[in-house]
């Protein structure tokens, strides 16, 4: 049959499953646009294309799919790039096609031409410029092939209009991808199953670090069992957040610069380490030199080029996660690690979740209690989407998830604005979620332009903007390094209940903390998305914190009668 | 120390560019890069001298496994090898000391491949030390201009170091080469 390159395009995407894509049509891309009328994929329009990749990347983080987002050449395709470099960093696996300039004015600085796959040659885990209709095919295939496999990532493929408007005879080719210097599927080796069940069966004090390697490889099912065959207590990264439940008895929760002073106490005091899925972030670890000096490392990661990169392991088993759990179950015998266990218990009876408690609730509206009474009021089930700064922390520490993918938010890239996109693209990927924005008056800011494609889709999403009217994370760096000097950190913001009416939408304010559960009742029942500002304590802290770079045992703990700076290790 | 890296990789645009990326974006140092076909059309050979320790080499190798383009990597470090560099050394002459130029040539084994009234191009092949000592030696006459192709470099024997090189017409292989298993720690 004959086929434009522009039905190519929507062809492959209709075979590779895409029923939703996120985009900003533009000149380069129109064939692509007008083809599209044709397929039965729907088309969100975006209000930017940083929304559109971060929709893909949301949508791709809630249901494991690649996520697609559509753009033109030039400042289009330039916009992509934030979104692009977010997933690169927390291996979302999401497919950008671009809109070029026809071949024959590429590299004569034509109108709206840029060198997109330059550009972003060093944050898509692959990319492609297209300039013959007879590659298109084999190119998208990869491209979704090499985006979801692995370690997931972005891939890029950039499409000539003129390869949009020309025709051949066509038919799909679904011959086995040929890809020789590309080998996603490696395993590790028998030898070091046997090392690794040896490590283990001598640890006394083991820890499971568990990344977001639990959920891209779907290994929920096997760390539980594996954990609880072993007895080992599991703390999360950021990204690994939903990997093991909340309420496990063995769930230590979130590691790092504002996890819990017991977890991060743990890690310092093991003599085993399991870091699954994870990369050992700076923002994990703290300083390298202190790091869990007495602990030998077993890293079980997909990626090579993370071994040893940051902290040297003992042991490296390469392969996906899931797999190497199920071969390395038979080898490892059970364990009860009593001591252990207990040990960490006391430790708990000093644990920032009583930050909570310790809070006075004078009439204040206190973020921590925002967040803990919204995990209540949403029985831990909504799918929250936050945002970067201190509303992603206050998140992470106050909504125990017990379910993966119920947490989605900018981990390695640390993109502000990301949650209103991500969430409108994760509720097209699970529409029967409960989904919840969480974000900061600065972020939500950034890119509040999509409240308008939220309310053109008519979407339902409930955003709660934690408004404190300063770049918070910013400020409380301020207050604690740089004698309280706020530079450019206080904010002047519209009426975010306003706003929300100017785009058809339900605004709800929320000052004090007796006010909240009527409002979240609201919102909930609401028909369409709402915002709700709610106006907390101005100038209020994330803690416990490891300074940047400082021992992992070296809390910043909230001033308080008897807590002041956590130092025991 | 320095490592011999030799790499097997498709011959397609961009992927010169993607490796010299990589090599910037994770501040790596490269002594030197060669980059030429095989005896296989659409797969490219190229020669890469970093210097750096083994864990480097262990990153430099994983990172260049992470390109798609990159079909194999192999440290000839430790492994009997050939290793040539090739210069092309244009040297100032006179009359008076042309011929002590050409003893020096013939000292060498290197060859005369121009021959002007005062000047002579002279090329060169050997390791790079021989190289090094070559110029050395040149220096005091006069060296007008000099270009250098860099080191390509190949193992000894049966020994193959890629799989895809063996000159049996055999396609690229998929199995995991020696450097990538070594990729464990230590």
């Amino acid at each position: 049959m004959k086929r434009s390159g522009a039905q190519i395009i929507w062809e492959c995407l209709v075979r590779e499953g895409v029923k939703t894509v996120f985009g900003y049509p533009g000149g380069a891309i129109m064939p692509a646009y007008d083809a599209l009328l044709e397929y039965p994929i729907h088309h969100v329009l975006v209000r930017h294309e940083q929304g559109a990749a971060h929709a893909a990347d949301g949508y791709a983080r809630a249901c494991g799919e690649v996520g697609v987002a559509i753009a033109t050449s030039g400042p289009g395709a330039t916009n992509l790039v934030t979104g692009i470099s977010t997933a690169m960093m927390d291996s979302s696996p999401i497919v950008c096609i671009t809109g070029q300039v026809a071949s024959k004015f590429i590299g004569y600085d034509a109108f709206q031409e840029v060198d997109i796959t330059g550009i972003t040659l060093p944050i898509t885990k692959h990319n492609y410029l297209v300039t013959d209709i007879n590659d298109l095919t084999e190119t998208l295939r990869e491209a979704f092939y090499i985006a979801r496999t692995g370690r997931p990532g972005p891939v890029l493929v950039d499409i000539a209009k003129d390869v949009q408007q020309a025709s051949i005879e066509w038919e799909y080719d679904d011959t086995p991808i040929r890809l020789p210097g590309y080998r996603p599927d490696r395993r590790p080796m028998p030898k070091d199953m046997q090392q690794a069940a040896e490590m283990i069966r001598s640890a006394k004090r083991p820890v499971i670090l568990a990344g977001r390697g639990v959920l891209l490889s779907n290994a929920m099912n096997e760390l539980r069992e594996f954990a609880e065959k072993t007895r080992t207590p599991v703390a999360m990264t950021l990204l690994g957040i939903g990997g093991f439940p909340a309420s496990h008895p063995l769930n230590l929760g979130m590691m790092g610069m504002h996890g819990e002073a017991w977890v991060n106490n743990a890690i310092q005091q093991s003599d085993l380490l399991m870091a699954f899925g994870m990369r050992f972030d700076d923002r994990v670890t703290g300083n390298l030199k202190t790091y869990a000096p007495g602990a030998k490392k077993i890293h079980v990661e997909i990626d090579a080029s993370e071994i040893n990169k940051n902290v040297p392991v003992d042991l490296a088993l390469i392969g996906d996660l899931r797999e190497t759990l199920k071969q390395l179950m038979p080898h490892v015998e059970t364990c009860d690690h009593n001591d252990w266990i207990e040990t960490i218990d006391e430790m708990k009876g000093d644990s920032a979740v009583l930050d909570i408690q310790n809070l006075p609730d004078n009439g204040h509206l206190y973020a921590a209690h925002v967040i803990n009474d919204l995990w209540r009021h949403t029985n831990g089930e909504a799918l929250v989407v936050s945002d970067v700064g201190q509303n992603q922390m206050w998140a992470a520490q106050y909504y125990k998830h017990e379910k993966p993918s119920t947490y989605i938010t900018s981990g390695g890239a640390g993109t502000m604005g990301f949650a209103l996109p991500a969430a409108i693209g994760a509720k097209f990927a699970r529409p029967e979620a409960n989904v919840w924005v969480i974000c900061g008056d600065g972020g939500f800011q950034m890119t509040q332009a999509e409240l308008s494609t939220a309310a053109q889709e008519g979407l339902k999403i409930n955003i709660a903007v934690i408004n404190n009217g300063y770049l918070g994370m910013v400020r409380q760096w301020q207050e604690f390094f740089y004698d309280k000097r706020y530079s450019a950190t206080p904010m002047h913001n519209p009426d975010f209940v306003k706003l929300a009416d100017a785009h058809g939408l339900t605004g709800l304010r929320v000052t004090r903390r007796s006010e909240l559960e009527a409002a979240v009742s609201k919102a909930e029942e609401t028909e369409g998305t709402v915002v709700i500002d709610f106006r907390v304590e101005k100038e209020d802290s994330v803690y416990p914190m490891v300074p940047s770079g400082a021992d992992l045992h070296n809390m910043i703990r909230r001033p308080s009668p008897n807590i002041i700076v956590e130092t025991n290790m | 120390m320095e490592h011999t890296l030799v790499m097997l990789v498709e011959d397609k645009p961009g992927v010169l560019n993607r490796i010299a990326s990589l090599f910037r974006r994770r501040a790596f140092n490269i002594e030197s890069l060669t980059v030429g076909h095989t005896e296989h059309p659409g797969i490219s050979r190229m020669t890469i001298v970093i210097d750096g320790n083994q864990t480097m080499v262990d990153r430099v190798t994983a990172n260049l496994y992470k390109l798609v383009n990159v079909i194999q990597v192999a440290d000839l470090a430790g492994t009997p090898s050939v290793s040539r560099d090739l210069a092309l050394i244009k040297v100032s002459v006179t009359a008076i000391n042309r011929s002590e130029v050409m003893q020096l040539v013939e000292v060498y084994r290197s060859r005369i491949v121009d021959v002007a009234n005062d000047s002579l191009i002279v090329e060169i092949t050997g390791d790079e030390s021989k190289i090094n000592s070559f110029v050395d030696v040149l220096r005091p006459f006069g060296i007008l201009e000099m270009v250098r192709t860099g080191v390509v470099a190949m193992a000894r024997g049966v020994n193959v170091a890629l799989a895809a090189a063996n000159g049996n017409g055999h396609k690229p292989q998929v199995e995991m080469t020696v450097s990538q298993e070594r990729m464990t720690t230590s």
